[in-house]
């Protein structure tokens, strides 16, 4: 986190906001099984949508700000802390820690649309659009096959890779960021949904298993 | 379930895209020019073609992208997908590997607009999966 004086920003509005699973903390600590498969809401982050032509001159500015586009689907880009994630040939989600926010002493917002200047494009701050469940343990990828129809093993969706598809019939943007943990991007209205969709999911593995 | 290859995305399920009606329906060069029948005629007529038809399609929940799509109403087989705003690829050329509708459009819709896909360990496309593999 940064400094506390920074994050009082927004007129001590910071301190009210509430994350869109928020009411469903105490449900996902419990249906969590340890060793087997965790399921949290993660932290409030800054989120920028983007719409630029990667090959175009603006394209490049802009990727010197963002730290790289993706060039294909799946593909992540961004240096520092920043994840961009593909979602079309020229639409882009910028992801990045909380205070990365101009408004909590950051200037990730600031600075994409300064490069993009007048070109066509669009930035556009969406940091309360979506929210983040994070996913893992062994049985994360059992527990997404459950509702996604993309193929999710390794072979065809390794770590650092970044997929546009429904989970639970909720369209979210699926993240791998290791070999057994995800992170889901569902819109901020369908958290709560998703967020029961997975707990209900996750129920079976906390029982033993039956031989 | 069909199994549609977006050219951007490679093979996803049908229940991923949207249906776009027919493809190759120009708007009128002078919409005040028409009389009441042409318009109606522009508007709601469309062709309700037995065998291979040229139709638009939307990737909705991936890329959000529009693509054409030449599709057999009868089999339902994929025979090309290809960008909008060309033109309707010859059914004959396209046709003859016959191949899943999974395999052939990959191999001849990655236009210069679209990134390249193949060769890429990261989606689908790369590994087709097998005829009957769709759930
Ligand atoms: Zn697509």
């Amino acid at each position: 986190m940064a400094n506390t004086a920074a994050l009082n920003g927004i007129h001590g509005l910071r301190d009210i906001r509430r994350s869109p699973a928020s009411h469903l903390t105490a449900a996902m600590e419990a249906g969590s099984v340890e060793g087997t498969v965790i399921l949290e809401e993660g932290p409030f982050q800054t989120m920028v949508g983007l719409r630029v032509d990667p090959r175009s001159e603006e394209g490049a500015r802009v990727a010197a700000v963002a730290g790289s586009l993706p060039t294909r689907c799946g593909g992540v880009g961004g240096a520092d802390g920043v994840s961009v994630l593909w979602l079309g040939p020229s639409e882009f989600l910028v992801v990045a820690p909380e205070e990365a926010h101009d408004s909590l002493g950051g200037d990730l917002i600031g600075s994409l649309h300064a490069a993009l200047g007048e070109s066509p494009g669009q930035v556009v701050d969406l940091s309360a659009n979506r929210t983040t469940f994070e996913l893992s343990g062994a049985r994360a990828r059992a527990v997404l096959e459950k509702g996604c129809s993309l193929d999710l093993h390794p072979r065809a969706f390794p770590p650092g890779t970044a997929l546009n598809t429904e989970v639970g019939n909720i369209p979210v943007v699926l993240e791998k960021t290791g070999e057994e943990s995800y992170r889901l991007f569902p819109r901020a209205s369908f958290a709560d949904f998703l967020g029961r969709w997975l707990l209900d999911a996750m129920r079976e593995y906390a029982s033993p298993e039956v031989p | 379930m069909l199994l549609i290859s977006c050219p951007n995305c490679g093979s996803r399920d049908e229940t991923e895209f949207h249906y776009g009606g027919q493809a190759h329906v120009p708007y009128p060069e002078n919409p005040n020019e028409l009389n009441d029948r042409e318009w109606a005629e522009f508007l709601f007529y469309r062709d309700n073609t037995k065998g291979a038809f040229a139709e638009r399609w939307l990737h909705s929940t991936g890329c959000r992208q529009w693509f054409n799509m030449l599709r057999d109403t009868v089999t339902y087989e994929i025979q090309a997908v290809y960008p909008m705003g060309t033109a309707r690829p010859d059914a004959a050329a396209a046709a003859p590997d016959s191949g899943t509708a999974s395999t052939a459009p990959d191999s001849t819709t990655t236009g210069t607009t679209a990134p390249d896909i193949s060769g890429t360990s990261t989606t689908p496309a790369s590994t087709p999966a097998p005829e009957g593999a769709t759930t």
